[in-house]
């Protein structure tokens, strides 16, 4: 008779399904005694685009650095397409490509040999229509003969995401990956990494431009001082610690405000001539419609009103802060 | 085994040889004739010959390992040194490859590089001196030993290596005089008998007499004590390499 699973092992069998990587109780300590990483849990869901934000210093190249096999663990377990990292190394790294943060390049080699190189190095077959695409995709197919020596940093960065995606890899992690790019560049890049979480490849990446993470990311994770702080569907995240924020230019500035209004908890800015007023957008009750007929009541007069979201920045910072 | 992995190494690492040819292969071939001049030439015409054979031609065999052992130490200490220094090695580390495959592909390109370099040294000091080889299988066999060991050894210095300094600190201050003091201008015999004990703690007069043995029969130390030398130095060197990969010394965090 075959027995049914209890409902707990179902659950962590279906997030091992779903998950192209999982990270157990990692802990990475350096030779100095500095705690990189503390108990770190972690899965990356399959097709993803997730997105590590946290301070410099924080652990996240540790975190990068270890699953990808530059750095030993100290102690937990990672699991890399259902393989671990340390015992079965091989499958498991031949499913990642990573861009590191620095531009680290063989300055002498052309961009075609380079990224031909890392095909190679990676154990798959030559394939010269895929190296033409992957450097057509990243605008780097006219200069495919160039010395990377010779080429500008924008470039460099593009030549270390070929390498990485020379040989048709499952994941790609990229830390930091705009990084001293301009505006333009970094725009053409969040394309690139759309069009290859279409294709199907799970995306990891470190980013210090909160912007990128708001505009990229599926999912977001914070890490501060080697731990976790949380992890987070990206508008799960924002709705949830999301606030908004309601501005009124007064018509006439004020010095201080009546008792009436007290428990608004209202803040005066610019001497007086704007009221802010902060809510929350989870809240039953926003308090918009009383604080607009307490202020009638008062006789303060307003002649315009906006209102803003904060950003992933404010989140970022305030968790940050906190943690 | 990956040997797509160990091919793209092995043939990186060579182009690097053709990239920078004037300093692989022109600059030692250059020196090596220089020695044939002074040595041979100059010095030489004034000594008698060395057990039988004359002293331009006697010196041939030293020359040789003395170009295959620095270059292979400075070949295989750079090919895994650059990509350190340079930050490339990240690639290598994060690659399904593993260590021995690692090691194959360096050092197998170090060493085929000096083999190369050997035999051309060779055949410019056949320009020079006549030239007969007793035991040519043997003295292939002895260039290939050498090269690869000492590739062992370089790539243990590119590893320990933190800085240019240190890549040049041990070929210069220990490779050089102990090959010097080797052998590759005289034979030991013709030391006084204290000294020739003391020369006989140096690893390399066992490569230079085993060489010069396949060349002309004729040597310091019997052939088996000068295989069973460089092997043991072989065998130093893989488990060296061997307990480097599995600490991670100075590759990983």
């Amino acid at each position: 008779m075959v027995r049914p699973l209890p409902q707990p092992l179902l659950l962590s069998l279906a997030a091992i399904m779903s998950s192209i990587i999982s990270v157990a109780n990692l802990s990475k300590t350096y030779g100095s005694g500095f705690k990189a990483l503390k108990n770190v849990n972690l899965d990356i869901k399959r097709g993803e685009i997730f997105a590590l934000l946290g301070p410099n210093g924080a652990g996240k190249t540790t975190l990068i650095s270890i699953i990808c096999g530059i750095a030993n663990p100290s102690q937990g377990r990672v699991l890399v397409g259902g393989e671990d990292i340390q015992t079965s190394y091989r499958k498991a790294r031949s499913l990642i490509g990573l861009v590191p943060q620095e531009l680290h390049t063989d300055a002498f080699e052309s961009v075609w040999a380079t990224v031909s190189f890392s095909r190679g190095l990676f154990g798959k077959p030559k394939n010269p229509d895929h190296i033409e695409k992957v450097l057509k995709d990243l605008s780097l197919w006219d200069k495919k003969d160039n010395k990377i020596i010779t080429l500008s940093g924008g470039m460099k960065r593009r030549v270390m995401i070929a390498k990485a995606l020379s040989h048709e890899p499952q994941i790609l992690f990229l830390d930091e990956p705009t990084a001293g790019v301009d505006v333009e560049l970094r725009k053409g890049m969040w394309e690139v990494v759309r069009g290859l979480q279409q294709s199907g490849v799970t995306i990891i990446l470190t980013t210090h431009y909160i912007e990128e993470a708001e505009e990229m990311a599926d999912r977001i994770g914070v890490i501060n001082k080697g731990e976790i702080v949380l992890v987070e569907d990206k508008t799960t995240l924002m709705q949830k610690l999301g606030k908004k924020r309601l501005t009124l230019h007064l018509q006439n500035k004020v010095s201080s405000l009546p008792e009436s209004l007290a428990h608004y908890e209202l803040e005066l800015c610019d001497d007086g001539a704007t009221l802010v007023y902060d809510y929350d957008t989870q809240g039953e009750r926003t308090g918009i419609t009383s604080l607009l007929g307490d202020l009638r009541t008062a006789g303060v007069r307003f002649n315009d009103l906006d209102t803003t979201q904060s950003s992933l920045e404010d989140i970022f910072v305030d968790l940050v802060r906190t943690s | 085994m990956n040997h797509r992995a160990i091919r793209a190494i092995y043939l990186f690492e060579m182009a690097r040889t053709w990239r920078t040819l004037l300093q692989s292969i022109v600059s030692p071939v250059v020196s090596t004739s220089l020695y044939f001049v002074v040595f041979g030439a100059a010095i030489g015409s004034r000594i008698n010959q060395v057990e039988g054979v004359s002293y331009g031609t006697f010196i041939v065999p030293g020359l040789i390992m003395l170009s295959v052992l620095t270059q292979s130490i400075a070949n295989a200490s750079f090919g895994i040194y650059f990509p350190k220094f340079s930050g490339t090695i990240y690639e290598i580390l994060s690659a399904p490859i593993s260590y021995f495959e690692i090691v194959l592909g360096y050092v197998g390109a170090a060493a085929t590089k000096s083999i190369i370099l050997g035999l051309i040294i060779l055949a410019t000091a056949g320009l020079f001196v006549p030239l007969h080889i007793h035991h040519p299988v043997w003295m292939l066999a002895f260039l290939v030993l050498t090269a690869v060991t000492f590739s062992l050894f370089g790539f243990i210095i590119g590893i320990w290596a933190d800085g240019f300094e240190k890549l040049q600190m041990i070929p210069m201050l220990v490779v050089t005089p102990l090959t010097f003091l080797g052998g590759s201008f005289y034979s030991i015999d013709m030391l006084p008998p204290a000294w020739r004990t003391v020369a006989l703690l140096n690893p390399v007069v066992y490569l230079i007499s085993g060489f010069r043995w396949s060349f002309y029969e004729i040597a310091d130390v019997s052939v088996s004590v000068s295989i069973g030398m460089t092997v043991a130095f072989l065998v130093i060197c893989l488990v060296v390499i061997w307990w480097i990969f599995r600490t991670g010394y100075r590759l990983k965090n």
